[in-house]
């Protein structure tokens, strides 16, 4: 039985992410990631050329409600963007995902200055790329993301998040000041496709484009998301240039929203140990959305961000077709 | 390969008797070519027929029953490779290894027969125990055996290189239906005629799919009761199999691949056999063993499983109701949200980070979202006020004011109206209700 090989037409469009000196940034390397014509790690139908990568996610303000054993994993930094991106570097992370709560008026609405700063401190502390986002509040996400697209021009930062309602001055601020952005989607595969078409006639480079389709943490809407990325694959394969951009997910962030990534043992014997529960529900919330077809993973737990790169290596060996 | 409609017409009785349940032997072919129907729902159908039409109606993928009564396993039989093309049907089942020379193997067994759960309202746990002959004696693995055919609490499965173990153990034990794991090039006879002798299904195992198929013919043609085992080194490796496994037996008919995968995990640490257990849970292993017998382990399992076997087409609905969240009374707030489960949890999750205990009330909208129920008249001002009565929400809280999500704001005067509540309208999405809930309910 010989292997039956799928060949494509289309294929991911392929993205780098960061910028050293010599293409007008500061970053120490660059990440590229996309540029598959086959569906994930079947790469002996096509080429897999880049891994996906894991973004460690920072906060600019303390996540006291963090549940304890995430907090406990990251000891004394978590009140300092800087000091918590270098060690999730030094942990394992590919690069920083930096989210900056603290412009929202309820988190103490620092100005677009303020959080400008923040990412400064952060890219002085990593050499790797990085992605920054508002705090979610599209009027004031305009001007933070303005400000700190302007501030890091070249820099080649992955900014979002550009949704529905604010895709016009995130666009304009990434095409001015060479930056890649995030086209965000609420789980709906035309809806994103709509947005990445909007994107696509400002002229921004569709190679400087990441889709984030939205997802749901195991357990709570997972085979949603899931779906939607297998389909946006597919359909990328099949030629469709509006959905065949590198794809990126909050794993972290859905994954810890979980009552079982949470919930201690105290409260619920019947499902183990907390410690070790959470970390296995963010691994899994990953390792099952990789078989979709992710490439950016915006993760919480150092330990789960190691398992999960090693899953990325060991998934990523050249296969033999019989 | 598939055969049309036309064609299985031809080899019909065309008696349109109707006994198959469709009104006419035409219609009993159209159906049987599209997999709807079996050919034995036809008690008229010549030997002749069965023989052509046998290969052409069978499903792409078998499906292989182990373990009996409520250990019962049924797998394979899938017909997509996407779950999005329409649905997978048999859940990914769980086996967890225990060994005959373990000197806590009864503890050991304990733990394993423990791993059930509850959660989102659903029983689930693993669905077999895994014998491994480690001593390789014969007499210590058929009566590890007999103890998990007696004692084990899920479907039984034996794994030994040893034909002559095997066959023992199948015999002592037949009445429990184990899976046989499993017959090899060297030693397939002597395995295949146990398993046929049991009546029990039996695992084929070669490192890679040329062999498997090669295997799988000769097997066959002693039990077609197979499952196919798919041992090649790495992760990747196996991957790239039983992906093929799947989509030959899907896209081509491919006959000697039709059949369920099982798969061993190949790391050995803990976290990294669960990591890799999800990935052979999301693509196509039926069977996935591991040797993680740990609750916080399984779980994630069992709830990955839960979401990709899930009917796509269905949406996942939790039951109408109110529910507290955190140690509720008669002074928390309400809200109000629909019954579809990906709402009413995103809802939950901010409300209980909002650490105000609070009511929830899960709408019946038949799982609609909150603007899509709006807009289907599910979610109005009449079936929610109906909604609050039917549930005695009075009963419940010595208020009455009840929050809505602000997509759904222009429902506050006619639901003020018609309730008697009073109404507040929170944010458009969910993720504002701590800031709502900090606003109007913080003491």
């Amino acid at each position: 039985m010989p292997y039956l090989t799928e060949k494509s037409s289309g294929s991911i469009s392929t993205v780098v992410l960061g910028a050293t000196k010599e293409n007008g940034g500061t970053r120490g390397y660059t990440l590229t990631i996309g540029g598959q014509n086959s569906l994930p790690f079947q790469n002996y139908e096509g080429v897999d050329p880049h891994r996906a990568v894991i973004a460690a996610e920072i906060l600019d303000i303390e996540p006291v409600s963090w549940p304890d054993e995430l907090k406990k994993a990251w000891g004394g930094v978590l009140g300092d963007p800087a000091a918590w991106a270098k060690k999730a570097v030094e942990g394992g992370a590919d690069m920083v995902y930096i989210k900056l709560l603290s412009a929202d008026p309820d988190n103490g609405g620092r100005s677009a200055n303020d959080c400008a700063e923040t990412v400064r401190a952060v890219l002085e502390a990593v050499p790797c790329p990085v992605a920054v986002q508002g705090c979610g509040v599209d009027e004031i996400d305009k001007g933070v993301i303005s400000k700190v697209a302007e501030a890091f021009a070249g820099e080649n930062l992955l900014l979002g998040l550009a949704g529905q309602e604010n895709y016009a001055t995130v666009t304009a601020a990434c095409m001015v000041h060479k930056h890649t952005l995030i086209s965000s989607s609420p789980l709906d595969i035309n809806i994103c496709k709509q947005i990445n078409i909007l994107i696509s006639e400002m002229n921004m480079p569709m190679n400087r484009v990441v889709i984030d389709p939205s997802i749901g943490g195991l357990g709570y809407g997972l085979e949603y998301s899931y779906s939607v990325m297998e389909r946006g694959r597919i359909g990328s394969l099949q030629g469709d240039k509006m959905l065949a951009m590198p794809v990126i997910g909050f794993i972290g962030s859905e994954a810890w929203k979980a009552k079982e990534a949470q919930a201690h043992e105290s409260d619920f014997p019947k499902w183990g140990s907390e410690a070790e529960r959470g970390v296995l529900w963010e691994t899994i919330t990953a390792t099952s959305l990789l078989q979709a077809g992710i490439d950016i993973l915006v993760m919480r737990h150092p330990d789960a961000i190691n398992i999960v790169k090693a899953q990325i290596e060991a998934l990523s060996q050249p296969v033999t077709a019989a | 390969m598939a055969l049309t409609g036309l064609q299985i017409f031809k080899l019909m009785p065309k008696t349109n008797c109707k006994d198959c349940g469709h009104p006419t032997c035409l219609a009993f072919s159209m159906a049987l070519a599209s997999a709807k129907i079996a050919l034995d729902a036809c008690p008229h159908v010549s030997a002749e027929a069965k023989e052509s039409l046998g290969s052409a109606s069978a499903p792409p993928v078998t499906k292989v029953t182990f373990g009996v009564g409520d250990k019962a396993r049924e797998t394979g039989d899938e017909t997509v490779l996407f779950r999005h093309d329409k649905q997978f049907f048999h859940p990914t089942c769980l086996a967890v290894t225990i060994d005959d020379n373990d000197p806590n193997f009864n503890a050991r067994l304990e733990t394993i027969n423990d791993l059930m759960f509850e959660r989102v309202g659903e029983k689930v746990s693993i669905d077999a125990i895994a014998l491994i002959d480690k001593s390789g004696e014969k007499d210590s693995f058929v009566e590890h055996a007999k103890i998990i055919a007696d004692k084990g609490k899920f479907a039984p499965i034996y794994i030994s290189n040893n034909a002559e173990a095997l066959a023992e153990a199948a015999a002592a034990t037949k009445a429990a239906k184990p899976l046989l794991y499993g017959a090899t090039a060297d030693n397939w006879e002597a395995v295949a005629k146990a398993a046929k002798e049991a009546d029990c299904p039996l695992v084929v195992t070669a490192a890679n799919i040329n062999d498997l198929g090669a295997l799988t013919e000769k097997v066959g043609a002693v039990t077609k009761n197979l499952i196919i085992g798919a041992t090649a080194a790495g992760i990747s490796q196996r991957l790239a199999d039983l992906t093929q496994i799947r989509r030959q037996a899907i896209r081509k008919k491919v006959r000697p691949l039709g059949y369920p995968s099982i798969i061993s995990v190949v790391g050995t640490e803990p976290r990294v056999q669960v990591a890799e257990a999800s990935i052979y849970i999301a693509k196509y292993g039926s069977i996935v063993v591991t040797d993680v017998a740990d609750k916080a382990s399984l779980l994630p399992l069992c709830a990955l499983r839960q979401n990709l076997f899930s009917n796509p087409q269905v949406p996942a609905q939790v039951e109408p109701g109110v529910f507290a969240v955190g140690e509720a009374d008669a002074n928390s707030p309400v809200y109000c949200t629909t019954n579809f489960s990906l709402t009413y949890y995103t809802v939950e999750g901010e409300v209980s980070s909002s650490k105000i205990p609070s009511w929830i009330i899960a709408t019946p909208t038949d799982g609609t979202s909150v603007l899509t129920a709006w807009a289907a008249g599910k979610f109005t001002a009449d079936k929610i006020a109906e909604f609050i009565a039917e549930i005695k929400l009075e009963d419940k809280v010595n208020h009455k004011v009840v929050v809505i999500p602000g997509h759904v704001a222009v429902l506050k005067a006619p639901l003020e109206e018609k309730s008697g509540w009073k109404v507040l309208i929170a944010s458009n999405e969910a993720s504002g209700i701590p800031a709502f809930a900090k606003e109007h309910f913080a003491k």
